[in-house]
């Protein structure tokens, strides 16, 4: 028998099925944070140490003239500065782009205009579920190279294409944390303060937001997180962040089998290390605030 | 626009009825409460007490009937619901404070932000309101290092900071523990005293018997029988008003 304690069933029925619970990041709307921050700190700085470690151990005894790890040692400012920073500007861009239209996003869904309403509940639920890729390809291609407004042309470059399309799957998520929090927040705040004469809109910008605030930091930080690690996508579009220049760099160095474990290796520990202090701090928030509600 | 004097009815409900979708909750309700009057509304529970007193200050519609409030249509649909909310005070059973802002800040808020009064006229009577409700030195705490009643408290002072003319209580006290129920029944009683008008919910016999110019009985949406306290609870008529007394008396 699988379980010590066989679950009851009337005779011909189906048996219930237990709770499926998978191993691992379980998919909610903390599930990226949570998989990051459970990694032991001590494991980021053991691969941050044990890197030169691996990649002198692919580079085998015949170690040439100048081993794969001086060779990335040489590209590194570069990469860092170049590429890793750029995903940095795209991913801080997109992000304030997608709080912006995504707060408003998140106040339309819950609008008494139903139309208003409605528009919003089809955009949120399609660029969620929509793939980022797919996305990012449509703006990209959708998108002129550039915009004439008011007699001026502004250029469109790629990677302003792909702030644009990694801003919109981004909104849509934090339009739902908005929505989220606004609806935690009891229905009783609002008739307090409907009886003191606030209007609706008094009522959501001076007494529901504020509230809801801290409640939105951490899921907004998760989603700051995975939109990070999204950016390596861009690579894709030919924007010349991180991931583009590695394999360019890559390319430069003869486009060995041995220099892939350390170039990308380089790009994956910049991401660990950036992201997993933001996780970590999200999930410390997580608890404080869920301790004081 | 209305022509309304002190010697009519303040609040004049004229066969309310009040459903939720099939559910017929208030099955007309008429009710006339005079300026400086103190009313206390009792019945069993679900049968409506609430659903009324929300309709007073049009938190809830109504199918049919009137409500007035010094002349004023409540359910009229071009009424200013600004204005009435100035003359309603309303205090909820679970206090619902602004718990991001302090005592001081939620009396404040209100008359700052909807009547846009000045900030520092409004803090001396905010100052002023929260020591009548005996919170001298509470100014400066969040509703979450208050006690239940220390918050019912602040809920009152934030509710009178408006200058309203009549106050609904919705059992205020039915979240507190005995010994704090005490300490907002005597803020009630000292409002009620300096005549400020006041139709409260309540458990609290001894309290209506005591304060109440007026006990209302309701049950199943109708208002079963009413009298001054002195004849309410000694000569109940209705079978329903004695086995309720009986019950909680
Ligand atoms: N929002 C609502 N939707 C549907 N039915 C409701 C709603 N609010 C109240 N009711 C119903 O209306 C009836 C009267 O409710 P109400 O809250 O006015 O009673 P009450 O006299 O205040 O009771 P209690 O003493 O328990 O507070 C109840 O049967 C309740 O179930
Ligand atoms: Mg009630």
């Amino acid at each position: 028998m699988a379980y010590k304690t066989p679950v009851p069933t009337a005779k011909g029925a189906l048996p219930v099925l237990l709770p499926f619970a998978p191993r691992g990041p379980a998919y909610d709307a903390f599930f990226a944070t949570r998989w990051l921050a459970a990694i032991p700190a001590g494991w980021i700085v053991a691969l941050a140490a044990l890197f030169p470690a691996m990649v002198l151990a692919q580079a085998g005894a015949a170690a040439a003239i100048e081993t794969p790890l001086e060779k990335l040692l040489r590209w590194m400012p570069f990469l860092f500065t170049q590429g890793f920073l750029f995903n940095v500007l795209i991913s801080v861009l997109a992000m304030a782009i997608g709080t912006a239209v995504g707060a408003f996003a998140g106040l339309a869904l819950i609008s008494r205009a139903r139309l208003l309403r409605a528009v919003a509940r089809v955009y949120v639920t399609f660029f969620r579920n929509v793939p980022w890729l797919v996305l990012l390809f449509i703006v990209l291609l959708a998108f002129p190279f550039q915009i004439k407004v008011f007699g001026m042309t502004i250029p469109l470059p790629g990677w302003i294409k792909t702030v644009i399309g990694l801003a919109i799957p981004v909104s849509a998520n934090i339009a739902e944390v908005v929505r989220g929090a606004v609806q935690s927040v009891p229905t009783a705040q609002w008739e307090a303060a409907e009886s003191l004469g606030f209007t609706r809109r008094q009522t959501i910008w001076q007494i529901i937001l504020p509230q809801c605030f801290k409640r939105m930091l951490p899921p907004w930080m998760n989603w700051y997180a995975i939109l990070t690690m999204s950016t390596p996508l861009c690579s894709l579009l030919g924007v010349g962040e991180i991931i583009s220049l590695t394999r360019q760099a890559m390319e430069a160095e003869g486009n060995r089998p041995e220099l892939l474990i350390p170039f990308y290796g380089f790009a994956l520990l910049l991401f660990l290390a950036y992201c997993y202090p933001i996780a970590r701090l999200t999930l410390r928030l997580e608890r404080r605030f869920a301790v004081k509600n | 626009m209305t022509n309304w004097t002190a010697d009519q009815p303040i609040v004049r409900l004229r066969d309310v009825h009040k459903s939720y979708g099939q559910v017929e909750v208030l099955r007309g309700i008429s009710m006339d409460v005079m300026k400086g009057e103190v009313i206390c509304i009792i019945g069993p529970s679900g049968s409506g007490k609430s659903t009324l007193i929300r309709c007073i200050n049009a938190l809830n519609d109504i199918q049919a009937g009137s409500i007035q409030v010094e002349g004023q249509e409540v359910h009229d649909p071009r009424l200013d619901k600004l204005a009435l909310r100035r003359k309603v005070g309303m205090v909820f059973q679970q206090y619902n404070l602004f718990p991001h802002k302090t005592a001081l800040q939620n009396v404040m808020m209100a008359p700052v932000k909807v009547l846009k009064e000045k900030p520092a006229e409004v803090e001396t009577r905010a100052r002023a309101l929260l020591k009548k409700v005996r919170l001298e030195g509470k100014e400066n705490h969040y509703p979450g290092e208050l006690s239940g009643g220390q918050q019912q408290r602040v809920a009152i002072a934030r509710s009178l900071a408006m200058r309203p003319d009549v106050m609904l209580f919705d059992e205020v006290t039915a979240a507190l523990d005995p010994e704090t129920v005490k300490e907002v029944l005597v803020t009630i009683k000292d409002l009620a005293a300096e005549g400020m008008t006041c139709i409260l919910v309540t458990h609290e016999m001894g309290f209506a018997r005591e304060v109440a110019d007026h006990i209302y009985f309701t049950d199943r949406g109708v208002i079963v029988e009413h009298g001054p306290p002195a004849e309410f609870f000694t000569q109940a008529k209705d079978a329903r008003t004695r086995d309720f007394l009986d019950q909680v008396l």
